[in-house]
């Protein structure tokens, strides 16, 4: 199998990232990790969708604060949500002066945006902005019901996390972004493909996206890398049920991965004492476990070598309404800590 | 003795009538939506062979209560006004009988959405 | 992993952690019981204050509604529902419930599109299927009163 592993040209930091997250992120593990948050989740908007959008314009400017970066020098901003026509983005970035990109890639937008971002970077020196967020009650408003519906939630369900994650790129030679021992390069970028298995189940996201996130490692691993490289395999939000399913798919391939894979929807909350089901889930969950935890602890130097995978489910209400399936996709970076 | 008995009766019936629901949640993965139209139209069905009219003299409350007695209520409605008006009857008797309640749904509906606010869930 | 889409469904399906269907299914015949019972009560009360029996089960009803869209109102009813799932789906506060939550959901898109409009996104299907069968079940009789 071709494997089709990208490899930058230059060298890629990630000089400063930012996390904002809703109450219920704020009561998990990672709470007090977050840059900024806001308990009832309103952002002082009156719409959830303006909430999801003032979440974006807070996480880019956090993050260029932290990393002392002004407007004028990023190059690019690559930004995504789960809404419709992306609001989330368009209205929340529209008070940058920053030539912009929308993506849509569901839950893998973090990734997506990392990746095009470091692309953007790769052929000169640049600096760019990858941005995205979800919001727990906007998501629900355009996927499932009402928010005060009375529904019951099977198991396998997952939680769309409030939460927005920007992260800055930057390919310059010159030393700047955030203070810290160790910075995060981006070594290698593996985009994924479109897999669709025949899932058609809203609650069970997990087993719509694990196949398309363990095509994407495998494809990775092929290339004659060791499972035993990364010290971690970070999937975006495959949640319990799905992460499970990655385990299994990758062991009948000859991949065991089990002892170092972890999933940001499974460790963004403490899942049974908030009973959140399978796990968190959106753009927000890999964004704000990824900025708030992962890539502080490669800055830190207790990480060094990971493997992050954002997951996406491209669901759709309306082709769902008309007997479609879930596709689901998973785009991989290979990110390393090293000396400033 | 009677009066418990009464209730005991709206209790069971009530409840069996919800658990036959959650099964079918749980089993066939079927969503509140189609099942609240499965059960508005096994009302109707039920009603219009004679079935409903039974269970609604054993249990009372238990039987009108759930969706099933709203489609029960809609064949009763069109069944009197045929006998009344004839053909034209089948146009008016369903919605006359439950005007009431989806009357008031409606309007209470609305009066909630000029006072209350949507709340993220806890 | 090759296997199938057949095949993956089926595994996933599988290994799919169930619904508690036990305790899912004794807190809907709990809980929708002692609604029906409370429906059966207002009832009596309604006749109690002098309507006749199609009257007061109509108000029983309205009543429920009333107390439903409320506790929607305030943000318990999901709170409870998620315990309860069918024994307050089933019940006439499910159909009550599924107006206002649409509602309140919806009025940051105005009155007329917004509330108006979506206000019958789930009881809709439900009003239209009731009706509906309703015209059938009317053609019949008629014809076989008439005949």
């Amino acid at each position: 199998m071709e494997n089709r592993i990208i490899i930058p040209e230059r060298r890629i930091r990630i000089i400063s990232s930012a996390s904002v997250a809703g109450g219920d992120e704020e009561n998990g593990p990672f709470g007090g990790s977050f840059d900024i948050t806001d308990v009832n989740g309103r952002f002082g908007m009156e719409t959830w969708e303006k909430s999801e959008s003032e979440m974006q314009r807070l996480a880019l400017g956090c993050a260029m604060r932290k990393g002392g970066i002004d407007v004028d020098s990023v190059d690019a901003m690559f930004a995504g949500d789960l809404l419709n026509q992306c609001v989330g983005s368009n209205y929340g970035l529209s008070d940058y002066r920053i030539p912009y990109f929308g993506l849509y890639g569901a839950c893998s937008t973090a990734a997506e945006g990392m990746m095009l971002a470091a692309i953007m970077c790769s052929s000169a020196p640049r600096r760019c902005a990858a941005v995205t967020s979800s919001h727990y009650c906007s998501a629900e408003r355009q996927f499932r019901y009402p928010l005060e519906y009375g529904g019951q939630r099977p198991p396998t369900a997952q939680w769309t996390v409030t939460g927005s994650g920007a992260f800055i790129l930057s390919s310059e030679d010159e030393d700047c972004g955030e203070e810290s021992e160790y910075t995060p390069v981006v070594k290698e970028m593996l985009p994924g493909f479109v897999v669709d298995r025949g899932i058609n189940d809203v609650n069970n996201m997990g087993a719509a996206m694990a196949p398309a996130a363990a095509d994407t490692i495998a494809r990775y691993f092929s290339s004659g890398r060791d499972v035993k490289e990364p010290d971690m395999i970070v999937t975006g939000d495959l949640g319990r049920e799905g992460s499970g399913i990655l385990c299994d798919i990758l062991a009948s391939d000859g991949y065991d991965i089990s002892d170092r894979h972890v999933d940001c929807g499974v460790l963004i909350y403490n899942i049974d004492e908030a009973d959140k089901h399978s796990g968190g889930s959106g753009c927000g969950c890999s964004a704000v476990v990824m900025s708030a935890h992962i890539l502080k602890n490669i800055r830190s130097g207790v990480i060094k070598d990971v493997l992050f995978i954002g997951t996406g489910a491209l669901m759709s209400p309306l082709t769902l309404n008309q007997g479609s399936t879930i596709p689901g996709i998973g785009h991989l970076l290979r990110i390393v800590g090293e000396k400033r | 003795m009677d009066m418990f008995l009464e209730y005991l009766k709206a209790f069971i019936v009530g409840g069996l009538l919800c658990v036959i629901a959650q099964i079918l949640i749980d089993k066939t993965k079927l969503n509140p939506a189609r099942i609240l139209v499965s059960y508005v139209v096994a009302g109707v069905f039920l009603g219009a062979i004679g079935a409903y009219d039974k269970l609604v003299d054993f249990a009372g409350g238990g039987a009108t209560t759930p969706l099933t007695g709203f489609g029960y209520t809609i064949s009763k409605g069109v069944r009197n006004a045929v006998d009344a008006e004839g053909l034209i009857g089948a146009l008016k008797g369903g919605v006359t009988a439950t005007a009431g309640g989806i009357t008031a749904a409606l309007f209470l509906g609305l009066l909630a959405s000029l006072i209350f606010k949507s709340k993220p869930k806890k | 992993m090759n296997i199938d889409n057949k095949t993956y469904k089926k595994y996933a399906d599988a290994r799919a952690k169930k619904s508690p269907i036990w305790k899912n299914c004794i807190w809907a015949f709990c809980s929708g019981g002692i609604i029906c019972s409370i429906g059966h009560f207002l009832r009596g009360m309604w006749m109690r204050f002098g309507l006749n029996g199609d009257n007061a089960g109509m108000m029983a009803s309205v009543t429920l509604i009333f107390a439903a869209i409320l506790l929607t109102g305030i943000g318990v009813f999901d709170n409870i529902a998620k315990h309860t799932g069918a024994g307050t789906l089933v019940p006439i506060t499910g159909f009550a419930n599924a107006i206002a939550s649409s509602a309140i959901d919806t009025r940051s898109e105005g009155y007329v599109l917004g509330v108006g409009a979506k206000i019958f996104t789930i009881a809709g299907p439900v009003i239209l299927y009731g009706i509906s069968a309703g015209v059938v079940y009317g053609l019949i009789y008629f014809a076989i009163t008439v005949i």
